[in-house]
């Protein structure tokens, strides 16, 4: 039942062959300059615009980072700072108070001996003054003491009597 | 818009054209029967050695299903354009032969009908089995058109082997036929005849449209990346990026390295040319064309493989075939003789790997379909057909999805190993010393 017929498709013909060559030797040149070179000329060139892409992304993620931690270390300067600034101004603020407050001290205490100073001059002033003057009185008493001698003795002593008296009030 | 219309003229052609045919095949069907009687009428006259195929079923079936040389004859190259049994394109036959000339014509001609058989001849030339013969004997006219009755089969000795010869049936008388000549040195029952078949066939034109079609689909995803380069890729840029991608990422770079840009489009091209040809095969109804089961067009890739293996490689390529290096002289010599046998085998196995799995495909999906007409014994019994049928349909579904997979792995496998063979001769020294044998 099964006859066994030349099996024509694995018997190469010339016909076939020449055309076959001729096709396929057209069809890659045709493919391979129209076709295949622009479309692998077009995904190499995406390709790169995409790794072109992803490098970019990648540094500009590392910048932002970079800036993040400069951002950071500035905020940090920058807290210290004002921590420096305050503490220097409370720092100058109790010297001026002690300063102030010696120099007030130093004020009242100069103002103080000065005062005292002139109580003593005054004093000094008054004494001689003081002095000046019952001198003078005892001059005027004297004066008049010698005056009323020439008068009577128990005069003269009443005389002397009252003008004591007059000096107790100094 | 323009796709629209060449499919709704297709489409047309393929509806309107079997109508046009049908009373060219009416006639040809009664033809057909007075062919089968007188060929069996010549059968029982005919004695001695030679002795029809069909004359063993003849007795109670004159037209006894043969499925080995069905599957045969569908998977053949012809000189017509066979879609089912109806439509019957003609094509260019273009003939040499040695003591004639050219000759130049339609197959039109012959007036092919069932099996492809011409009815009539043209100038010394007729149409059997869907391949041009010419015929030998003297006596047939060799000139013009004249009506053939019938085609006669026998398989005669010939230097201790049995070949097939074909005869022409012309007045009552058989004359015998030469078979287009083959480059098979009569290894598989061809070899050089009074003639040459140079005729654009069935193949040679699926070819053509197969490339074409390839062509203009990538000629517009072409476009698409040129006038959108930002655009991401869609429509048909879509199907073709990751099988680009992929020949060019899994097949080009591993094996070839750096130098892949200049192998790319060969092998790209290898890849498309083989795998649209290996789908075309598998539409039904569109003539089962069996391209890359032909053993001219796998012969021609790897003829054109060998040869851009061979003239790309390097000195240390041919250096490891003359003389492995590392190795004492004996072996030097023993291992320059396998090379040497291999640089030719390699493309050979290229070869015969494609051609036999596509056409053990096609034989495959032809047996099972035949299946029908052995259980129905040829039109006989209907019962049987209808078990058949039940059996076949399955059975065909199974191994189209199967021959779906052949398709793609083959045309994987014939590109990936023209690229492991570029990579071996083109590699560079001191690559090759890390991963040698």
């Amino acid at each position: 039942m099964f006859n066994l017929v030349t099996f024509t498709p694995f018997q190469p013909t010339p016909g076939l062959a020449i055309w076959s060559l001729v096709i396929f030797l057209l069809f890659w040149f045709l493919m391979s300059k129209f076709a295949f070179k622009p479309i692998a000329q077009a995904l190499a060139k995406r390709e790169g615009d995409i790794q072109d892409a992803m490098d970019a992304a990648k540094k500009a993620r590392e910048e932002m980072v970079n800036m993040k931690s400069e951002n950071e270390k500035l905020l940090a300067q920058a807290r210290e700072e004002r921590a420096k600034i305050l503490q220097d101004a409370k720092e100058i603020k109790n010297q001026i108070i002690t300063e102030a407050r010696e120099k007030a001290k130093e004020e009242a205490s100069k103002i103080a001996t000065n005062a005292m100073h002139d109580i003593e001059n005054q004093k000094k002033a008054a004494i001689t003054e003081v002095k000046n003057e019952i001198g003078n009185m005892a001059l005027s008493i004297a004066e008049k003491v010698i005056r009323k001698e020439l008068k009577g003795n128990t005069e003269q002593e009443t005389f002397v009597n009252t003008l004591v008296k007059d000096l107790h009030l100094n | 818009m323009r796709n629209r219309i060449f499919i709704i003229t297709l489409l047309s052609f393929i509806y309107l054209y079997p109508s046009v045919a049908q009373d060219n095949h009416q006639q040809v069907h009664q033809d057909t029967t007075t062919l089968q009687s007188s060929n069996t009428q010549d059968d029982h006259t005919q004695t001695g050695e030679s002795h029809d195929a069909h004359a063993d079923h003849a007795d109670h079936d004159h037209a006894a299903f043969d499925p080995g040389a069905t599957a045969i004859h569908h998977i053949s190259d012809a000189n017509v354009y066979s879609i089912l049994d109806f439509v019957r394109i003609p094509l260019p036959t273009i003939l040499y032969a040695n003591d004639k000339g050219w000759d130049i014509f339609s197959s039109g001609k012959f007036h092919a009908g069932h099996h492809e058989d011409g009815h009539y001849s043209y100038n010394g030339y007729v149409l059997h089995h869907g391949s041009v013969h010419r015929v030998a004997d003297a006596g047939f006219p060799m000139e013009g058109s004249v009506e053939v009755e019938g085609y006669a089969h026998k398989q005669e000795e010939k230097n201790g082997k049995k070949v097939d010869v074909n005869y022409a049936l012309y007045q009552g008388k058989e004359y015998r036929l030469d078979a287009r000549s083959t480059m098979d040195g009569g290894i598989l029952g061809g070899g050089f005849t009074s003639f040459i078949d140079f005729s654009p066939t069935k193949n040679v034109i699926s070819m053509i449209l197969v490339s074409l079609f390839l062509f203009l689909m990538f000629r517009k995803a072409a476009n698409a990346y040129k006038n959108n380069p930002t655009k991401a890729p869609s429509g048909i840029q879509g199907f073709l990026e990751p099988v680009f991608l992929f020949i060019r990422d899994d097949v080009a770079i591993p094996f070839i390295g750096k130098k892949h840009t200049i192998y790319l489009p060969f092998l790209l091209s290898v890849f498309f040319f083989i795998l649209g040809l290996n789908l075309w095969g598998q539409v039904p109804f569109l003539g089962s064309v069996n391209v890359t089961g032909s053993l001219s067009v796998t012969m021609v890739l790897a003829i054109l493989v060998f040869i851009i293996v061979n003239v790309n490689g390097n000195s240390h390529y041919w250096g490891h075939i003359f003389w492995m290096p590392d190795v004492p002289i004996p072996i030097k010599i023993l291992l320059a003789c396998v090379e040497v046998m291999g640089l030719f085998i390699k493309p050979l196995t290229l070869m015969l790997r494609l051609a036999g799995n596509i056409s053990a495909g096609h034989i495959a999906i032809l047996s099972f379909i035949g299946l029908i007409f052995i259980f129905g014994k040829s039109g006989e019994s209907l019962g049987g057909s209808l078990v058949g049928t039940a059996v076949s349909i399955p059975l065909t579904m199974f191994m189209m999805a199967i021959e779906i997979i052949v398709a793609f792995v083959q045309a994987f496998v014939f590109t990936i190993l023209t690229a492991s063979f570029i990579g071996a001769a083109t590699e560079d020294h001191h690559h090759a010393e890390e991963g040698h044998h």
